[in-house]
């Protein structure tokens, strides 16, 4: 297994680059705009203190922030989404607890734990952050519209790297 | 204290969450001017309904003082009326006014909040842009200037009062047309500072100090203060001169909008010199 203290920082620093250098420019019809960056929060180790992972998320939206000139807003909604981690951990809890040397993926869990835990965790993100974008909630449905489907495409985006990181174990 | 110590250990990841948020939307409203400008139309329209209710009490307290300020503009308003004025020549006058034009208007507005205390205050009006209020026009007061209007919202606009350290007021001598810059500084709200006087003209105490009308802001000739005292400096080429507001700035309720129909014909030329100096 590949060192925790080297892999989370790099980790870090490759989507925080890959966000503001390449997904930033995305835009698929003038309005999906996917976030990938969340994909470091969803992977944080379980057994990580969540006062520490909150800081850790505060610190890559503030990170996306500057890079993209939207102060704070990314910040606010990382912290939102580290705020509500815990608790959908602890809701989707296996019968016997979560093990020690488990990590957030395809290979421990399964696709559909997986799939539930991070599209979730996305919807939440997203629709956080685009409702802060916009600061009001007239619109209301076209915000909602466009947090969903740049959610549908971000998750989309989190599966390709499962699948990356799914043969690396593999071989 | 024992059971609010544990509450907040108890609670202590959602209030580090709360303590993030708070953070994050400080450094959203802070550096994010759509949300800034927001933030802050929203804060002053739930502030000034507040104020607005608190000052239909106060102004009720105040009625008896505001009758008699009233009854003192009516009587020298009907010195002008018409009625007035008896026939010294011939049968009739014909009055064909195309040589004044129309240039101020006045909407009256009510004083919702105001201080005095600070060294930047500000006055709150009952009346925002839907009246047609927009930022930069004058505000007068039944005896004198108020001050210039700062930002507005849909019902309620600020003003930057004249008792403010960053308010200058464009003012000269009632007798002598000597203008200078009437400005505050920030200690006693009865007394300000007339500056840019050159020390050559003749002064005495009790002078009024009247708008010159160079701003565009106000029409000229709004009696603002009296002069209090006045010393010549050595050295220097203006006086320090020392006036009495004639406004009592704790006691107004109701105040007039000042609008100069020509302001921006007149910025607009004035611009035009400021280019052709450029090149």
């Amino acid at each position: 297994m590949i060192n925790r203290f080297l892999f989370y920082p790099s980790l870090f620093i490759f989507l925080v680059l890959l966000q503001v250098l390449i997904l930033n420019n995305i835009q698929l019809s003038g309005f999906i705009n996917p976030y990938l960056y969340i994909l470091f929060i969803i992977w944080l180790p379980i057994d990580m203190p969540k006062g520490l992972v909150m800081l850790v998320s505060f610190a890559l939206g503030l990170s996306i922030d500057l890079f993209s000139n939207t102060y704070g807003m990314h910040a606010s909604a990382s912290v939102f989404l580290a705020f509500l981690r815990p608790y959908l951990l602890n809701i989707m809890a296996p019968r016997d607890g979560y093990e020690s040397n488990q990590n957030i993926g395809i290979n421990d869990f399964g696709i559909l734990w997986f799939l539930a835990f991070s599209s979730i965790l996305t919807l939440a993100h997203h629709l956080f952050l685009f409702f802060v974008e916009v600061f009001r909630f007239s619109d209301f449905f076209s915000t909602f519209g466009r947090a969903i489907l740049s959610a549908i495409v971000t998750l989309i985006l989190i599966l390709i790297s499962q699948l990356f990181r799914y043969k690396s174990n593999n071989n | 204290m024992r059971n609010l110590v544990q509450f907040f250990i108890r609670y202590s990841f959602f209030f580090l969450f709360l303590l993030f948020e708070v953070v994050s939307f400080y450094i959203i409203v802070k550096n994010n001017s759509f949300h800034n400008s927001i933030f802050y139309t929203a804060t002053n329209n739930l502030v000034g309904s507040i104020y607005s209710k608190y000052s239909s009490i106060t102004d009720y307290i105040n009625l008896k003082e505001v009758n008699e300020k009233l009854a003192i503009e009516n009587e020298s308003l009907q010195k002008f009326q018409f009625k007035n004025y008896e026939k010294l020549f011939g049968e009739n006058i014909l009055v064909r006014d195309t040589i004044y034009h129309k240039k101020y208007l006045y909407t009256k507005a009510k004083i919702i909040n105001n201080s005095t205390n600070k060294q930047q205050n500000f006055i709150t009006l009952s009346i925002g842009e839907l009246n047609g209020i927009k930022k930069g026009m004058g505000v007068i007061g039944p005896s004198g200037v108020i001050g210039v209007v700062n930002s507005t919202s849909k019902h309620y606009s600020t003003v930057l009062a004249v008792l403010n350290i960053n308010s200058k007021t464009s003012a000269k001598l009632k007798n002598s047309n000597y203008f200078g810059s009437l400005q505050w500084d920030g200690k006693n709200y009865k007394e300000g500072i007339l500056a840019d006087i050159p020390n050559h003209v003749e002064l005495r105490n009790g002078d009024t100090i009247v708008t010159s009308g160079f701003s565009s802001i106000f029409p000229a000739g709004i009696d603002i203060a009296t002069i209090k005292d006045f010393e010549k400096l050595e050295g220097e080429f203006f006086y320090d001169i020392r006036v009495n507001f004639l406004v009592d700035y704790k006691n107004i309720s109701w105040v007039y909008v000042v609008k100069n129909i020509f302001k921006e014909e007149q910025i607009e030329l004035e611009k035009q010199n400021l280019q052709e100096d450029d090149q």
